[in-house]
């Protein structure tokens, strides 16, 4: 603007302009501010704010200034009179100087009372010639008026005025300017943007641009996103396919109780089974039995009185408990039917899963009546406790667990059975991090693998590392319908192997 | 199963003060678990501290003190495993083929010249209690009762009478009761929670199992109670156990347990009085228990292979010896260990168990690690219809919708009735033995969930845009399971408005993604592979005339089938759900994609 421009006229020719107010008087403190403000923007100068308290006279105070402070008037009045009966002040100069300047004129010793209740002039007073009488408060007011060494006036006498409302105190703004960095007289716009415009036609050359405010966040950016509970379970999947590992047709949530116990040598009054811990089906109500009959009778056998160098569990076995439905309780349902599978072409193998397994559980900020189960299986020949814990290792590794510990356990299905630790830096403690084992040969041989093929098993829920490694307190707001949208827009990349404890 | 022990005692008995750290240590390479030390409650409490211990499930000598400071005792090679003996039996236990209607097996000993005090007293009750809760499976299995030898007189019978003909002071009451009037007295709600718990074994039988003595007095009336007459307490001298129950095997390992536990405290320490059951009805006559020796051979290079080790014979004996397995070498063959299994181990059974004892005797954790095993023979290879839902999820993300993962089992409302639909019996798999009513079916679509999802999100801004790519199941006869999953692909718009071509919209981009292109005039614009929708409004979840099915032709020549629908929700199904917005909705079949 033009005023933009005087300003910089103004600073070339003075180099640095003391007072914005004395220099361009004419604009009020806000126009100039903003000129400031802008030319500023541009480093065409520096400024500083100068703030100034000003005192006005009141109505009241310039006329005291003009006529005489009340005290004056009433020594003038009893000079006049010779006496003045108190109860007279008021009537004759109004209440309000009355009663002033009675006040004021006794402070100063002006007046003092006789024997009979009247005002006179005091003993100081008789001979002085009023007109020669200093009125300390018009003299004051005076001052305040010109403005000139406000600074020797008692800062009481200051509050003194104000409280009577003979002044009123004001602020001046006023500032300092100095040349800055990009200085210049002359003023062009600054663009706020690169445009196609300016590329094309090689505008941007001759443009200035402001700056840009680095210290923000950039706009909301409209996202899908993927689930964080599939975004880990990809990460193991990932992990598995690197140590070639092929992925069972786990998609088979309702499981027979042969394929889901039996199979599995879990003997048919294992707690397991129990209508609290398993969720049956009633519609419908009874699978078929396996085809494979010589399979059904080594599992009849290996439960009854033993077969393959076991002494079996010794009880009557139902065929019918194997036909009973349920919502499988574990994958390894799906792995004993690629094992059996294996059985008619017996060779080293490696198959994988993660998907959802289903519990008759009271459901609670760790227990949902479904959840999704991490299994490996890992057959080949004559393998040992030892590769189990080494491939165990490098399986953890690869999700950035290390250090692990194993414990001796029990499973109905595996023989050794080992519980795998691994220690916790944000928990301090040791946790259970898996289960994992050897399945069991009354298991195996029954489906027809042969002795020598050992077969390695290993789970963990997909939930629970989870949990530990987002610090996710409820695994209701991970899986199922309580999940915050927000929390999945926003959830970061997951990626195991990175360490969030350093 | 969790075991609370008295701490210092067991430490007494393990002969050293154990650190917290130490003793957490020990139950880690032994195989049990330390879940919690009271020491610090105690503290405050004035108890004694308490260790809870958590035992392998299959591992019932371990639910005592006195198992769990014998094994660890033997463990650390500081005792000797108990030689357990029997005496010569004094009194007979008759059974009657009456019981076969209704618990049939029963079985008895006597544990003689008995000194309890208050805390070993205590443990004997407690080892009932956790055998009854676990291998007894609450008594249904097996039931056990103890009494007074001295205030009953042998031979025992045990036989099944109608319950009115039955009439005793049953333990811990003053009055005499009847069979009936008894099972009524438990099912009142006082006793609901406590011998209430067992009444349904018993109850609808015409007959109750009952043991009685010599002069026909009850002793017990398995597996509910023991007569208040024959009770037991910790000054008594002769105890005698008996033991009912549907299952012959878990009976007898009951009665070991018990016995070998605490034939310990008798004057002739781990010998027990055993008691000859006549049973000539089934000929199972015998004296129980029967402590013969267990010997199972198992081949020495079997263990080594499956630890990795080369150990001697010696050397395998020495880590079977620490888990109470005595092994000696076999003359005949060298490969052969011939080993002993006391009767408190009746969790081994097969070579597998051994082996793994070996293991655990040599320490898992000192194993020598395998060589790495190489990665390089396998191809692996993800499941096909896994990678079809990659390509869909990845594809509706990038389109900004957002993935969910609601639940599988749904109430059967959500499945049909709050989607307008009715339930002909022919879809939908149903659980029989929910807790709650959230878990009825089996959802076959992926509605309700998402429905569900959004309902928790509604503070969410507008539009909302969530998918899910997840199995339904449906039934299916044919099978052997009787019903299969099938991958479906959905997605919902919910905003001010519909959204419907939006939705449709997100399926074109989903098609495309896929290699099928849309057909403009319902397929006929074009003969090959493609996609096209048409109004439909047999699916009532829809509002009427918003509402489309897919239609898919997979190659030229193909017929053309509907895999899956679209449209624009019913303001119903919507209030439902307590979704207050317009939304659209498309649901697909995955597995056309295969």
């Amino acid at each position: 603007s033009d005023f933009q421009l005087e300003i910089l006229k103004k600073l070339d020719e003075l180099d640095e302009i003391k007072s914005t107010l004395a220099t361009f008087p004419q604009h009020g403190s806000q126009d100039v501010l903003s000129a400031l403000n802008s030319l500023k923007a541009h480093n065409k100068l520096e400024f500083s704010k100068v703030d100034t308290v000003t005192y006005d006279l009141t109505k009241e105070g310039a006329q005291i200034l003009n006529e005489g402070s009340y005290e004056i008037k009433l020594v003038k009045l009893i000079q006049e009179l010779g006496q003045l009966q108190i109860k007279d002040v008021m009537s004759k100069l109004g209440p309000q100087v009355g009663k002033v300047g009675q006040a004021r004129a006794f402070k100063n010793g002006w007046i003092a009372k006789n024997a009979s209740n009247e005002l006179e002039l005091s003993a100081k007073l008789q001979n002085t010639d009023l007109n020669e009488l200093t009125d300390e408060t018009q003299s004051i007011l005076a001052q305040i008026k010109n403005n000139s060494h406000l600074d020797s006036i008692d800062a009481k006498i200051l509050n003194d005025l104000k409280k009577r409302k003979l002044i009123a105190q004001g602020k001046i703004t006023d500032f300092n300017v100095t040349k800055g960095p990009e200085f210049s007289t002359d003023l062009t716009k600054l663009e706020t943007d690169l445009t196609s415009d300016m590329v094309s036609t090689n505008a941007y050359k001759d443009l200035k641009f402001k700056p840009y405010n680095f210290n923000s966040q950039g706009v909301q950016i409209s996202s899908g996103a993927l689930h964080p509970l599939n975004k880990v379970r990809e990460e193991f999947r990932q992990i598995f396919f690197s140590m070639g590992f092929t992925e069972m047709p786990s998609n088979q949530y309702v499981e027979t109780g042969f394929w889901n116990f039996d199979a599995l040598y879990v003997p048919q009054q294992h707690p397991a089974r129990d209508l609290q811990d398993t969720f049956y089906i009633k519609d419908p109500l009874t699978a078929d039995l396996p085809d494979d009959k010589t399979y059904m009778d080594n599992i009849k056998a290996v439960h009854e009185q033993g077969r393959f160098g076991s002494i079996g569990y010794r009880y009557n076995w139902k065929p019918e408990e194997c036909q009973k439905l349920v919502l499988r309780t574990h994958s390894t349902a799906i792995s004993a039917r690629m094992l059996h599978d294996l059985a008619k072409d017996p060779k080293p193998t490696r198959l994988f899963s993660i998907d959802r397994v289903f519990r008759n559980e009271a459901v609670d900020a760790t227990h949902l009546a479904e959840f999704h189960q991490v299994e490996g299986v890992l057959a080949d020949y004559n393998i040992t406790l030892g590769d189990l814990i080494k491939f165990m290792e490098e399986f953890f590794e690869r999700m950035g667990v290390t250090g692990l510990r194993f414990k001796p356990t029990y499973n109905p299905y595996t023989e050794p059975s080992m519980e795998i630790f691994s220690w916790h830096e944000g928990l301090q403690k040791w946790v259970e991090i898996g289960n994992s084992g050897m399945f069991r040969p009354e298991m195996l041989e029954s489906m027809g693998l042969p002795k020598d093929l050992r077969v390695l098993g290993w789970g963990l829920s997909l939930e629970r590392p989870t949990m530990i490694k987002y610090k996710v307190q409820n695994i209701r707001e991970l899986l199922g319908h309580k999940v915050s949208l927000d929390f999945i827009e926003t959830n970061p990349a997951a990626r195991l192997d990175e360490d969030l404890y350093e | 199963p969790t075991v609370s022990v008295n701490k210092q005692q067991l430490f007494d008995l393990l002969g050293k003060n154990y650190t917290s750290q130490e003793f957490d240590e020990l139950c880690f390479e032994f195989g049990m678990e330390m879940d919690e030390d009271t020491t610090e409650e105690a503290l405050k409490t004035g108890e004694e501290p308490e260790l809870k211990l958590d035992i392998s499930a299959n591992r019932y000598d371990l639910l005592c003190i006195e198992g769990i400071s014998q094994s660890l005792n033997e463990y650390l090679e500081r005792k000797e495993r108990p030689d357990y003996k029997l005496s010569k039996p004094t009194t007979k236990l008759i059974i009657d083929k009456s019981t076969e209607q209704i618990r049939p097996f029963a079985t008895a000993a006597v544990l003689r010249n008995i000194k309890l005090n208050e805390k070993s007293y205590a443990s004997f009750i407690a080892l009932q209690d956790k055998l009854h809760a676990n291998l007894c499976r609450n008594r249904s299995l097996v039931a056990m009762g103890t009494h007074d030898l001295d205030s009953i007189e042998g031979p025992f019978h045990y036989r099944a009478l109608p319950p009115k003909d039955i009439k005793f002071v049953p333990l811990n009451q003053t009055q005499e009761f009847t069979g009936d009037k008894l099972i009524e007295f438990y099912k009142s709600p006082e006793q609901k929670n406590n011998i209430g718990r067992y009444v349904h074994i018993i109850e609808d039988s015409p007959v109750f199992p009952v043991i009685m003595d010599s002069k026909d007095r009850v002793c017990s009336l398995p597996p509910l109670i023991n007569s208040e007459h024959s009770k037991i307490s910790v000054n008594t001298r002769n105890i005698l156990i008996d033991i009912t129950a549907t299952d012959k095997t878990k009976a007898e390992i009951v009665l070991n347990i018990l016995t070998t536990m605490f034939s310990r405290y008798c004057d002739e320490p781990f010998t027990v009085e055993p008691v000859e059951i006549v049973s000539e009805h089934n000929g199972q006559s015998r004296l129980a228990p029967n402590f013969n020796d267990r010997i199972m051979d198992v081949s020495i290079k079997y263990i080594n292979s499956c630890l990795g080790l080369d150990q001697s014979a010696d050397e395998i004996a020495h880590c079977l010896k620490k888990m109470s397995l005595h092994a000696v070498q076999s003359k005949e063959d060298k490969d052969i260990l011939h080993v002993d299994i006391p009767v408190t181990r009746p969790d081994i059974l097969h070579a597998c168990d051994i082996m793994e004892d070996a293991a655990v005797g040599y320490g898992f954790n000192n194993l020598p690690k395998g060589e790495k095993l190489s990665n390089a023979n396998f191809i692996a290879k993800p499941l096909p219809i896994n990678k079809v839902s990659d390509i869909f999820r990845v594809a509706s993300s990038q389109a900004t919708w957002v993935e969910v993962l609601p639940l599988t089992l749904c109430s059967h409302d959500e499945n049909f009735k709050f989607l307008r639909q009715s339930d002909n019996g022919d879809l939908a798999v149903k659980l029989a033995n929910p807790k709650t009513l959230e878990y009825q079916v089996v959802r076959t679509t992926l509605l309700p969930g998402i429905l569900k999802t959004v309902k928790e999100n509604r503070k969410h801004s507008l539009p909302i845009k969530v998918f899910e790519t997840g199995d339904v199941v449906f039934k299916d006869d044919k099978l052997e399971r009787k019903a299969y999953n099938e991958r479906h692909w959905a997605a919902i718009y919910v905003g001010k408005n519909s959204g419907f071509e939006i939705i449709q919209g997100l399926l074109g981009k989903i098609m495309q993604t896929f290699r099928t292109e849309w057909i403009a005039d319902y397929g006929a614009a074009a003969s090959g592979r493609g996609y096209w929708i048409e109004e439909d409004d047999s699916v009532k979840t829809y509002f009427p005339g918003r509402g489309a099915k897919v239609m898919f032709r997979s190659k030229e020549g193909a017929e053309p089938k509907q895999i899956g629908h679209l449209g624009v929700l019913h303001p119903e199904v919507m209030m439902n759900f307590d979704v207050p917005f317009a939304a659209s909705f498309v649901e697909v079949n995955a597995e056309v994609f295969l």
